[in-house]
């Protein structure tokens, strides 16, 4: 990990970045805690989807849409923490091969929802080794902002999924996310054009 | 032998009138094409037959949570889906169940091959089964047992369209009196 070149970038601002390139109506998953958090801050758009629980599920939901729709480009975000939880999903997605899933995953070592813990893995383990390991050739360090937005758009004209990691600093979250899982639902589902709001 | 196993393949000849080609059937008709599952020996023909069916995408997860987090995604997505596991399996979902499928309200289907009942002789399974029911319940969660060929159809068809229209998670426990379970030669 000390041999990483990647500078320390900020979660707010990376997801705010992504957000920006978003022009066809792109679903985004925000995985619990500050990086769902961020996602409502970065703007609220029908087509995000805010996990107020079952931590580490940010990438097989993403998977499930992605699956469901094939021709939408599907966005994950997820941290380090929440993923060590659910690494066997690396494999999943790497099995499926799904043309239109990008994960991104924002790694600061530390569980900081709780009081910045660090993760088990902190300063030892690689996310971009892992996924690259689990059979996600597509995988990549972010470098600086710069290099994050390149590889977003190189993802989105990939038709094999992508993981971007990107080391993150300790700032909170900027905004709250409502939480009103049933509302989330609904309006994730008129976002992506299967209902019709009443 | 139990009678059940010997029915259930004294059936496979006819395809759709056993236990594994009534449930394929129902998935099929019900419009539900999204398949992850976590095995278990006795779900085996029905997952073989899935993987020969290209009206389906069935495919194996590293965990069952995982399989619930892609078939509710995909129902958000507009398509429909289903998890297969075993009792152990289900053992594992608590806290996605509670957190994921009953709040956010999705009709979650799984299929559950009951292990741990019935002449049972793994010990972990025996335990992790009687889990199963309390978790169930004290989610208000609708279930049913399976037990018989003749009344698999009707559960598994009305249960699934009550779970769709409700938005509201459904197990559906497949008994070794339907499907014959794991001997103890295996």
């Amino acid at each position: 990990m000390t041999t990483r070149n990647t500078k320390v970038m900020n979660r707010f601002d990376v997801t705010s970045r992504l957000i920006a390139k978003l022009k066809h109506e792109e679903a985004v998953i925000g995985g619990i805690g500050n990086t769902n958090f961020d996602l409502w801050a970065a703007g609220h758009r029908p087509q995000n989807f805010y996990m107020l629980g079952s931590m580490g599920l940010a990438f097989p939901i993403a998977l499930g849409v992605a699956l469901a729709q094939p021709d939408r480009r599907v966005f994950a975000l997820e941290g380090d923490g929440s993923l060590l939880m659910q690494l066997g999903a690396l494999s999943t997605i790497a099995a499926l091969k799904p043309k239109n899933l990008i994960m991104i995953v924002m790694d600061n070592g530390i569980y900081q929802i709780t009081g910045a813990q660090p993760t088990p893995a902190a300063s030892v383990a690689d996310i971009v080794g892992i996924a690259t390991a689990s059979g996600l050739a597509n995988s990549a360090w972010a470098a600086d902002e710069e290099d994050f937005e390149r590889l977003v758009e190189e993802a989105m004209s990939r038709s094999e999924p992508s993981l971007i990691a990107v080391r993150i600093d300790d700032k909170p979250g900027v905004g709250t996310t409502r939480r009103d899982p049933v509302q989330i639902r609904e309006r994730f589902m008129h976002g992506l054009g299967v209902r019709e709001p009443l | 032998m139990a009678i059940a196993e010997q029915q259930a393949q004294a059936a496979q000849g006819s395809g759709d009138k056993s236990w594994h080609g009534i449930v394929l059937q129902t998935l099929k008709r019900n419009e539900i094409s999204l398949i992850p599952y976590v095995p278990d020996r006795v779900l085996t023909p029905l997952i073989k037959n899935l993987h020969a069916d290209p009206f389906f995408t069935t495919f194996a997860t590293a965990r069952e949570e995982e399989a619930v987090g892609i078939v509710s995604g995909a129902w958000m997505g507009g398509r429909r889906g289903a998890v297969l596991m075993q009792t152990s399996g289900f053992a594992t979902l608590a806290n996605v169940l509670a957190s994921l499928a009953v709040p956010y309200q999705i009709p979650l289907i799984m299929f559950v091959s009951e292990r741990g009942t019935l002449g049972e002789f793994n010990y972990g399974q025996s335990l992790v089964c009687r889990t199963m029911r309390p978790v169930l319940d004290s989610l208000a969660l609708e279930h049913h047992t399976i037990t018989r060929l003749d009344e698999l159809e009707f559960i598994a068809d009305r249960s699934i369209k009550q779970a769709v229209t409700t938005q509201a998670p459904v197990a559906l426990i497949l008994n070794p009196l339907l499907t014959g379970g794991k001997t103890f030669d295996k």
